[in-house]
């Protein structure tokens, strides 16, 4: 077992907060898993123990649900703070209704007000601000940046070359965070409830003792840095903690003081990253044995636990970062991607299903739907049927929970280690063992795009700018596979070249310029990293493909030569319809960008790991993409993630997602993203129908290996009602491509998208 | 009309099929629309499918390997429904599909047809099937060959002689404003209905003219519903209340 063995003094912190709780190996060690292991009660009955939100939950909620629409009606930003940089002991405390509030922290002193982080680049501070009608920031802050402190934005430029900057510029590959935080890190909260703080301190100081002496090498010295900032950050936490009235230095003693502890220890690094998914990490089976310990003693009723959650869900929904107009048209609709992982199975059989999971799902009955935080189902085969049904239920009633696949994460390698029964989901699809792995994130490029760089010589089809040096256009009236796919070989080496260049440089100047101190925290020392690259157009690339194979195609080209559109003659298979001879050129394309990337050196020696999946930034794919092969026209939105060509999918839902499920997660470590939508009748002609129903077609999904399902159960004339009547359907909440969002605050192009989409006519 | 060659036909008319159908039989099914349909109801929803020869031309075994694609998926998650058209007019193809789907996955099978030819057929060609969908879409003589421009008898003895048979049977009866909501008829048919012994459930379908499309695509026929409302839910209502008084499960 690769647990890091503790300072000696942990030993001594047999706190009363330990009382009644199982096992040896957590007492000695930093291991929660180790912890949940020897005290985790499974439930495998039905719901009917939940309760409602309670009197408190629902003065508070309503508080929120007001302010959300004075934030609506503000055009989307409710305030911010502009005079005072974000971090962990910034801001006063704040509060929304203190009397009703059982769990307390806001990111900044008032609900929904946001924060800046200028570290991360003030330019884009500064034009965010402005964008959403806000004063600038204050002189000294600027004076600051602009002369005293560097930023990560102004690092990666320092570094970028012309290339990169070229395909950047282009689109081929888009969504860098080289303007915003990366994010998708999670930390350990629940290290901080399970130990307390000074503990944690104590491993830090201990860990950095073990260099002490030794020859003062870069990593040496980087180690020894970081290992001295994570303490500050800690000792930070603890401050901020006081200024609500808690001492977190010492483990949480009971369930409120679980809760509360691991919601500051994410709250702080809420407050000090400005990642654009800060996930929450797996946390039910955790905290329900201090909610269990605290029922069985009497001490609290169902209902107060069930507050305890609702109230943890209320402040999960209001997490808010300033964002630009740019990063919500590639992610739109406000996302914060406070991403919560429940159920899944352990390694030894038994389900992480407990009572918990359901309180959590019960919170979107308790205080009505939101796309935060961004329920993530891990679905097994093997889970109790109660689960399967509520869960089935919830989706089907809310359209606001993802289902992806355990069994096929549970024994995947990634670095060598497989993921094992601790793993949680980072933004959408990005497993990460919880506190011992992590990842750069890395965006993703448009290999249909690239395909058109094949044919048209590197030359971008949309301003006939040269993108790639040294490529001839392909000439000829008709498209020639084997010619196509040559040169669309030497585009892709060439692509993962400059992309892997480009995320080395990102994260190179992120860690630099602006570390996450206190997620990694509440990481080991030796955390294992991916470099999480991804794709997208896999679709359209892949039926462009087919397309060429297949049928006739003729470029039609403009003055300059440059093919803007294509002529099809005859008919081709499409991916979707589980049919071999379209799936496998998807497969072939997934595995060989994944081949070609793995060729190169990542930064701290990450383990590359690619993603199919494309957020709502598909339909920004699709803008700057020109006419395809396949027959899609120009700036047409590419489908999300890896789901088929809208309306190319012929044979029904099961067939799409068969072919979905081709895609082999071992060359798509970072996940594998399917959407399907559905109306409620197409489920079945009962709601009892539609549960068994559902949880069936998931496991089936799952058994044939598919990764991920988005369920999106509803009528589109809701939809299209909504679109008209925002103020009516405030809550409506709809799965697109690894997250939901709060249908109304999509722009309307999404929300057209949305809707156009093949809603399956069955199922 | 002929059924032909009700054992062998190794050929077929296919329309097309779903994946993922969760109204037609149990659970979640692989739904195989055939070409071919004797009867022309006003309010069909499929007429693209009438015409036999219009159909893709496959053999059972290209489509037995299709349904087997799915085969670990349906048989935890439902089965195979044989739709159309009018499945029976190709019975040759689709008993012989129903058998090999049955023999080589254990497919639940559920065949959903009209029943005029279902008279015609021998009781071991319905082997394979575990469940008829049968529509019945009037119960007054006249107004069967008004609607469907089939007569009616052939329909009733199907159903009782699959009744007989101890077949299982989910009827399915389309509720149109105007042409079968009529009380009095309904209520024949729901007496009708109650009295075969294998019915499990009475399947109350509203009519929608969202086929509009369907029919404008197709010279030289008229689509004569084209301005009839969906019926009310009261009327939706009252209608399944006429079969449960009779001690039928609708749905």
């Amino acid at each position: 077992m690769d647990i890091p063995e503790l300072h000696p003094r942990l030993e001594s912190v047999l706190h009363e907060g330990w009382q009644g709780f199982r096992g040896e190996v957590w007492k000695r060690q930093i291991a929660v898993r180790e912890f949940i292991r020897a005290n985790h009660r499974p439930h495998f009955g039905d719901a009917s123990f939940l309760q409602g939100p309670s009197a408190r939950t629902r003065r508070l909620w309503e508080a929120v649900a007001g302010l959300l629409r004075q934030e609506r009606e503000r055009g989307g930003v409710l305030a911010v703070s502009t005079e005072t940089g974000s971090g962990i002991t910034s801001h006063a405390p704040g509060y929304i209704r203190r009397e009703d509030e059982v769990i307390v922290g806001l990111q900044t002193d008032a609900p929904l007000k946001r924060a800046i982080f200028p570290k991360g680049g003030l330019r884009m501070v500064e034009q965010s601000l402005a964008e959403y009608g806000f004063a600038p920031v204050p002189e000294t802050i600027r004076t600051i940046f602009e002369h005293y402190r560097k930023s990560h934005n102004e690092g990666v430029f320092d570094v970028y070359d012309p290339e990169i900057l070229a395909c950047r510029r282009s689109g081929v590959i888009t969504g860098l965070p080289d303007a915003y935080g990366r994010g998708r890190i999670i930390g350990d909260y629940r290290r901080v409830a399970l130990y307390g703080v000074d503990a944690l301190i104590a491993e830090r100081r201990s860990l950095k003792g073990d260099t002490d002496g030794a020859e003062f090498t870069e990593s040496v010295m980087r180690e020894r840095e970081e290992i001295a900032e994570q303490v500050k950050a800690l000792e930070e936490l603890k401050i901020m903690a006081l200024a609500y009235g808690f001492d977190i230095s010492k483990p949480a003693a009971n369930a409120r003081e679980a809760v509360q502890w691991l919601y500051f220890a994410y709250l702080g690094a809420a407050k000090e990253a400005n990642g654009a998914a800060t996930g929450i990490g797996r946390i039910t089976a955790f905290l329900d044995i201090y909610i269990e310990r605290d029922l069985r003693a009497g001490l609290i009723s169902e209902a107060e636990a069930q507050e305890l959650v609702d109230q943890l869900i209320i402040k999960c929904r209001i997490i808010r970062y300033l964002r630009t107009r740019d990063f919500d048209a590639l992610y739109s609709g406000d996302p914060t991607w406070v991403t919560l992982s429940l159920a899944g199975m352990g390694t030894e059989g038994r389900p992480l299903v407990s009572k918990t999971c359901f309180r959590v799902l019960q919170s979107l009955y308790n205080l009505g739907l939101s796309p935060e935080p961004n329920l993530t189902i891990l679905w097994s085969t093997s889970l109790p049927e109660g689960f399967k049904r509520f869960a089935a239920q919830v989706a089907i009633d809310t359209s606001a929970v993802q289902f992806e696949n355990d069994d096929v994460m549970r024994p995947q390698e990634v670095g060598g280690v497989p993921l094992g029964d601790d793993y949680a989901i980072a933004c959408c699809v990005s497993a990460m063992r919880v506190g011992r792995q992590m990842q750069f994130f890395g965006a993703r490029a448009n290999l249909a795009k690239a395909l058109l760089y094949a044919i048209n010589g590197g030359v971008d089809e949309l301003t006939g700018v040269r993108v790639m040096p040294g490529l001839t256009p392909i000439k000829g009236d008709v498209l020639d596979y084997d010619e196509v796919m040559t040169r669309f070989g030497q585009v892709q080496d060439w692509l993962a070249g400059v992309y892997v260049r480009a995320l080395n440089a990102i994260h190179y100047m992120h860690d630099r310029y602006a570390p996450e101190r206190l997620m990694m925290a509440l990481h080991d020392r030796d955390v294992l990293r991916t470099m999480a690259m991804g794709i997208a157009g896999l679709s359209i690339a892949a039926d462009s493909l087919s397309a060429i194979r297949h049928a006739r195609v003729k470029p039609v080209r403009n003055a300059a030569g440059v093919a803007v559109d294509f002529e099809i003659e005859g008919d081709y298979p499409a991916y979707g319809n589980n049919d071999d001879a379209a799936d496998r050129i998807a497969v072939e394309l997934t595995e060989g960008f994944m081949a070609r990337l793995r060729r190169h050196r990542f930064y701290r020696n990450a383990v590359p790991t690619q993603s199919v999946l494309t957020i709502t930034s598909n339909v920004v794919y699709g803008k700057k993409t020109g006419a395809t092969p396949c027959g899609r026209p120009a700036g047409q939105p590419f489908s999300p993630g890896a789901n088929p060509t809208n309306g190319r999918d012929r044979n029904g839902w099961i067939a799409a997602g068969f072919s979905v499920a081709k895609i082999p997660y071992a060359a798509a470590q970072d996940g594998i993203s399917w959407t399907a939508s559905s109306t409620p009748g197409s489920l079945g002609k009962t709601p009892e129908e539609r549960i068994v129903n559902l949880a069936r077609c998931i496991d089936g999904f799952c058994n044939a290996r598919g990764f991920h399902i988005n369920v999106n159960v509803l009528d589109r004339d809701t939809l299209l009602t909504a679109m008209e009547h925002p103020e009516a359907y405030p809550q409506l909440t709809i799965r697109v491509s690894g997250y939901a969002v709060n249908f109304i605050r999509l722009t309307r192009e999404q929300q057209l998208d949305v809707i156009t989409r093949t809603f399956h006519a069955s199922c | 009309m002929p059924v032909a060659d009700p054992e062998g036909a190794r050929t077929g008319y296919v329309h097309s099929y779903e994946t993922g159908g969760a109204v037609d039989g149990p659970g979640v099914r692989f739904v195989l629309f055939m070409n071919g349909c004797q009867m022309r109801c006003q309010y069909c929803h499929n007429p693209d499918t009438w015409k036999e020869k219009a159909g893709r031309l496959q053999t059972v075994a290209q489509t037995a390997a299709d349904i087997g694609k799915y085969a670990p998926f349906l048989q935890a998650a439902g089965g195979l429904t044989i739709s159309g058209g009018e499945p029976l007019l190709q019975a040759g193809f689709v008993g012989a599909l129903a058998r090999r789907v049955k023999d080589e996955h254990g497919l639940h099978v559920a065949l959903d047809t009209n029943g005029a030819f279902a008279g015609r057929l021998p009781d071991r060609w319905f082997d394979p099937v575990d469940l008829v969908l049968l529509d019945l879409k009037h119960i007054d003589p006249a107004r069967h060959q008004a609607l469907t421009a089939t007569p009616l008898a052939p329909v009733l003895e199907s159903a009782q002689r699959l009744a007989r048979m101890g077949m299982p049977l989910w009827i399915r009866y389309v509720l149109v404003p105007g042409w079968t909501d009529d009380e009095a008829h309904v209520e024949r048919m729901a007496d009708f209905v109650a009295r075969l012994p294998t019915v499990e459930r009475v399947e109350v379908l509203p009519f929608h003219n969202m086929a509009a499309y369907k029919w404008e695509a197709m010279a030289g026929s008229r689509y004569a519903l084209a301005d009839t409302p969906s019926p009310t839910l009261e009327a939706e209502a009252r209608v399944r209340a006429c079969f449960a008084a009779r001690g039928l499960e609708t749905a």
